[in-house]
């Protein structure tokens, strides 16, 4: 058999990445029913072979609840990446083609939102929301475009120095047109692997601020809403509760991640060739 | 001269930058739905109050005051000093911030050092060789590291050392039912052992991966391939060309790291119940408390932004390429 290169190992660890992703979603989605299902006849069970992550104090199955929280979380860092990613290319394409004031004023805008902590702006904005699913929702869509419109940003403001770029100009189209025409496909592949990794950093800020009280209400299997109950169990010594919610978390953040640096090494052809 | 001018135009950009923050995170809150009478004193209570108390509740908590009036009065009390009156707490501002920091300051602090140096070691440990063992091991910490919620690793340190081997305590700055005067400085420090590991253990992974990237840039650059060639030991390339390269970029990553280690404080202190400014934060913002709310807002933007300035000055004075380009 032929020895596999880099790309292609790296194609494969993403198939399996992607696929165990939508089968986490998909699951989380067939579960919504049995997720929220009490029965007071198997309260506070430690794992079994039936209840592989044990159940919490009204007999709900703890498999099925992480499940579907996770398939919660995947949906909205979807979601909310998407709006920030959007958010990132208009802007760093905008602070680069737009002149010097806009440039300035983005550049600030940038600076501003950097300068409070994420935690601390998410509950902010989360406030003025009036908290619940649209807080968290503008909250992480707002506070995650910065780092990928700084890097869009410096990208354009190199091509804007290419030879292909000055001659487009010269040749009489505008502005608008070079920015959509010839910036946009050179910027695709980093825009992509943007978004990708965004997606870790969305779902752990979703659950964290969950976590806190200020997202989804207690009422929604969400995984933040699940540790923040695991929490007063914790001294009692019901360890699974949060052992395993939190693991499979991780588990989906590191998916996340292996797909988005197979993107990078598949896309941009200085890393794909080293 | 000019460096002093340079170094003003950098404190003056971050004075400008801190009162737009203020401004906007001013009117963020001003818009906000929440009704403060219903979140704190409860529908119930409030249906059966008599119309003048209920005005007065309004009065007290500012509901009929319009915003732009209500900044005026808010910046020119803080200029003063006067940070306002926290509503749930009903004490100063200052006096429960200046409170909460103290004991946020200490945590937030040894976790910061900790993390930096230990980041920037095992940094160092990565860089030297790219691929190696010792490589692997740091890179997939980190990865691990990166990608697992803070408050989920204070969870877990806090089941294994306080409830399951029992060596620790479970929350809260000093032991309960002692009084204030009577905790030891050993009590204290026990019970910010596990807030402090977890912020360290989940905030190295920034300058570590940093670290290691530019060591290892510069370990297969063509200077040290020379150096090699002239007999020089590893040791003596490693600190005289390596460290010396990578000591200043990990010095301002780490100065601007501090954003995110108040970030982590949050989550963790309210793991473990440690009355910091996070837990004040988080507090606040579930009681619709404005006044506490913008003070902590701003007290962290100034040293997120202070952070950030030092980074840049430091960046500036030190590094000679900076130096010579400004003199231009």
């Amino acid at each position: 058999m032929k020895k596999w290169n880099r790309r292609q190992w790296m194609v494969l660890l993403m198939m399996i990445s992607l696929f165990l992703l939508i089968l986490v979603t998909g699951g989380g989605l067939a579960f919504e029913e049995a997720a929220g299902a009490t029965d007071f006849s198997r309260r506070n069970l430690a794992p079994c072979v039936e209840y592989p992550f044990g159940t919490d104090f009204m007999g709900r199955d703890m498999f099925r609840r992480t499940v579907t929280g996770l398939s919660v979380s995947i949906r909205l860092g979807l979601l909310t990446a998407g709006v920030s990613a959007v958010i990132a290319f208009f802007l760093g394409l905008g602070a680069a083609v737009l002149g010097k004031g806009a440039d300035a004023l983005i550049s600030g805008v940038i600076d501003l939102v950097m300068g409070i902590p994420h935690i601390l702006l998410l509950i902010l904005i989360s406030v003025a929301c009036g908290k619940g699913f649209w807080g968290v929702v503008i909250g992480i869509s707002l506070t995650h475009w910065t780092s990928l419109a700084r890097l869009i940003r410096g990208e354009v403001l190199q091509l804007k120095e290419s030879n292909y770029i000055k001659i487009a100009s010269r040749l009489g189209h505008g502005k608008l047109k070079v920015a959509f025409a010839h910036m946009t496909p050179h910027l695709l592949p980093q825009f992509i692997t943007g978004l990708v990794l965004m997606f870790p950093h969305a779902i752990l800020h979703e659950a964290s601020i969950t976590f806190l009280g200020f997202g989804l209400s207690p009422e929604e299997p969400a995984i933040g809403v699940i540790l923040s109950e695991s929490m007063q169990y914790l001294v009692m010594g019901r360890w699974w509760l949060a052992l395993f919610p939190g693991l499979l978390l991780a588990g989906v953040v590191l998916l996340f991640h292996f797909l988005g640096q197979g993107l990078l090494l598949l896309l941009d052809p200085e890393q794909a060739h080293s | 001269m000019k460096t002093a001018a340079w170094v003003g135009k950098q404190a003056l950009r971050m004075v400008i930058l801190l009162a737009a923050v203020t401004a906007a995170v001013f009117f963020l809150l001003s818009v906000s739905p929440i009704d403060p009478l219903t979140t704190n004193v409860g529908q119930t209570a409030l249906g059966s109050m008599s119309p003048e108390q209920v005005e007065k509740l309004r009065e007290y908590w500012g509901v009929d005051v319009p915003p732009l009036t209500r900044f005026l009065s808010w910046a020119k009390d803080f200029l003063r000093g006067d940070m306002g009156v926290s509503l749930l707490y009903r004490r100063p501002v200052a006096e429960v911030i200046g409170e909460r920091f103290f004991s946020s300051v200490w945590l937030m602090g040894s976790a910061w050092i900790l993390s930096g140096v230990l980041g920037f070691l095992l940094g160092i440990l990565a860089g030297r060789k790219r691929g190696g063992a010792a490589d692997r091991l740091v890179t997939g910490y980190c990865l691990i590291t990166a990608s697992t919620p803070a408050f989920w690793v204070a969870m877990v340190l806090l089941m294994v050392f306080a409830v399951w081997l029992k060596w620790l305590p479970n929350g809260f700055a000093v032991p309960i039912g002692v009084a204030a005067a009577d905790v030891t400085l050993g009590e204290r420090i026990r019970h910010m052992i596990l807030p402090a590991l977890t912020l360290s253990l989940t905030g190295i992974s920034n300058v570590a991966m940093h670290t290691r990237e530019k060591l290892a840039e510069v370990m297969e650059s063509d200077y040290v391939l020379y150096a090699r060639a002239r007999g020089e030991s590893e040791l003596s390339i490693l600190l005289r060309h390596g460290l010396r390269n990578v000591a200043l970029p990990a010095l301002t990553l780490q100065f601007a790291a501090i954003s995110e280690i108040f970030g982590g404080s949050v989550l963790v202190e309210q793991v473990f119940s440690y009355p910091g400014l996070g837990q004040a934060a988080v507090t606040a913002g579930l009681g619709s408390d404005v006044p506490l709310l913008m003070g902590i807002t701003v007290i962290t933007a100034a040293l997120v932004f202070g952070g950030n300035t030092i980074a840049n000055i430091l960046y500036g004075l030190i590094d000679p390429r900076m130096r010579r380009r400004r003199g231009k």
